[in-house]
């Protein structure tokens, strides 16, 4: 579990976050949405601690990081895995050696040992055969699939994922979606997704916080959205025509 | 100016001193340093030799010209391109030269993996970046750069002879007696010195131009720039205070 308390975030004169509390559950999919620019990057960042707050705290079930100092930090990120947006995958190795990288770093597992991780986590993120090829080789998607095996391969018990759709087809989106729902059901991770794709919102939302103007403006699962009443979210959501009818058909209005 | 001087000074050495801890894993530094060594010194070999041979033919030349109607003796010619080279043009043209092919590469690909948030990417999994970044590419260039400037300064030599004897100008015993004349081991020394200390400088000014980039590829761009004259300047200055207080 995740707990943020009153996070605050200005740089310089502007205020990107105004006072955000809220909690992230284990083993649920939690995602944070809203408007591009309203913050959602910057409050992810926030939680991982690769920004600091002005104000507010962060706890780690019953660890406060923002008071740790560099030391301890490193001890709570070696449970931590991070899906970028843009990947971030090493450019001078291969797709094994991205994913084994942490491995290779942090633990003294044998050689075979390693290589029977890797082999599984290539298996879960269904890139079999792409072992020897580097990043700039594979396509988008396969690359965020790559970042989710890195980000995976030593059983984190923290998971957060930068828009891991953006530019990708529906179907994979799809794809990726699940795949991180599983992971986190399966080891009972406290995952936190930022996403503006409403097929994630409406797929995977168990938890889902709305980040409006850097308040939290709504809070929720994907079966409270479609009845919900907060016109910022719906129109939020619902953005087009077309999904407004949809939305109004499915109420039996 | 005398702001953004201290700012710069202060960051740098911070990042410096952030570098100097135990690294997570020795193997993976071990590795890592290997690929830099590969990089720095066996993809600078040709350009470094190519420069120090023509450095050594024009010296030779030149100065096989001057000393034609002076009253001095001629094999002179190879002690003074020996001494020239070995004090002066091997290490510190060699570094400039290093500034600009490595030192921009060097910018550029942590500029690049800072801007694709590889860093942050490193810093999550709880990898000291700073050390990670810098200290094996450090490494690599204080072990490599002084046998690059060794190489440059015989290759150096060498070229002087090519040039001048064989086109008459001095004899080949002239030529060899005068780089057996006078010799100094401690010239040597000095040699050492300065590649060392331009080593250290031209790779730690580059990993702090790319470490701290922001933005977008136009930075980069100025990033890599700023590597090269950063570390040229400080490269001669340098020189200037070395040369000063070895002689
Ligand atoms: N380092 C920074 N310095 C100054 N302002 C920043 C910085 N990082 C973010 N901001 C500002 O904070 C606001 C929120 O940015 P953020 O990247 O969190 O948006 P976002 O919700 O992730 O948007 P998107 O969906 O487009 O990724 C923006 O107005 C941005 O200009
Ligand atoms: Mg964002």
């Amino acid at each position: 579990m995740i707990r943020a308390v009153n996070i605050k975030k200005s740089f310089g004169d502007v205020e990107v976050l105004k006072g955000i509390s809220t909690v992230f559950e284990k083993g649920k999919t939690n995602l944070i949405i809203g408007r591009s620019g309203a913050g959602k990057t910057v409050f992810l960042k926030i939680l991982v601690s690769l920004l600091e707050p002005t104000e507010g705290e962060i706890w780690y079930d019953d660890v406060n990081i923002t008071q740790l100092n560099k030391r301890q930090l490193i001890d709570v990120r070696k449970q931590i895995g991070m899906l970028f947006q843009g990947s971030a995958l090493f450019d001078s190795m291969t797709v094994e050696e991205n994913i084994r990288f942490p491995l290779d770093m942090f633990t003294k597992m044998t050689k075979k040992e390693k290589e029977m991780r890797v082999d599984e986590r290539i298996e879960v993120v269904n890139l079999e055969g792409s072992n020897n090829k580097y990043p700039g080789e594979i396509s988008g998607g396969m690359q965020k699939r790559v970042g989710i095996a890195r980000a995976i391969v030593l059983n984190p018990k923290y998971l957060f994922c930068d828009e891991p759709n953006s530019g990708l087809d529906p179907k994979t989106s799809l794809v990726i979606d699940e795949l991180i729902q599983e992971i986190t059901q399966v080891n009972q991770m406290t995952t936190i997704i930022n996403t503006h794709d409403m097929n994630s919102v409406m797929e995977i939302g168990a938890n889902i916080n709305f980040l409006h103007l850097g308040k939290l403006a709504w809070k929720g699962n994907k079966n409270m959205v479609l009845e919900s009443d907060n016109e910022l979210l719906q129109d939020f959501i619902f953005a087009s025509p077309f999904l407004q009818r949809l939305r109004k058909r499915a109420l039996g209005k | 100016m005398i702001y953004s001087l201290f700012y710069h000074l202060g960051r740098y050495v911070s990042l410096l001193r952030l570098m100097i801890s135990k690294p997570e894993k020795w193997s993976m530094y071990w590795k890592e340093t290997m690929r830099q060594m590969n990089d720095i010194g066996i993809g600078s070999l040709v350009i470094v030799c190519l420069i120090a041979l023509f450095i050594g033919a024009v010296s030779a030349v030149q100065f096989a010209y001057q000393l034609k109607d002076a009253p001095v003796p001629m094999y002179y010619t190879g002690y003074i391109v020996r001494d020239m080279t070995i004090i002066e043009l091997a290490p510190t043209i060699t570094c400039l030269v290093l500034a600009g092919k490595v030192g921009s590469n060097i910018a550029a690909e942590i500029g690049g993996m800072r801007q694709k948030e590889q860093i942050d990417a490193l810093e999550i999994m709880g990898v000291n970046t700073a050390s990670y970044l810098v200290l094996p590419k450090l490494l690599a260039a204080l072990i490599v750069i002084p046998m690059l400037v060794a190489i440059a300064a015989f290759v150096s030599i060498v070229g002087g002879y090519l040039a001048s004897v064989p086109t008459g100008m001095v004899t080949d015993s002239e030529y060899v007696l005068g780089l057996r004349s006078f010799f100094l081991p401690y010239n040597v020394f000095m040699m050492f010195v300065k590649a060392v200390s331009f080593g250290f400088i031209l790779t730690s000014v580059s990993c702090y131009q790319g470490f701290f980039v922001k933005g977008g590829s136009i930075e980069l761009g100025r990033a890599s720039t700023n590597a090269v004259v950063v570390s040229d300047v400080m490269i001669l200055l340098a020189d200037y205070v070395i040369t000063l207080s070895l002689t």
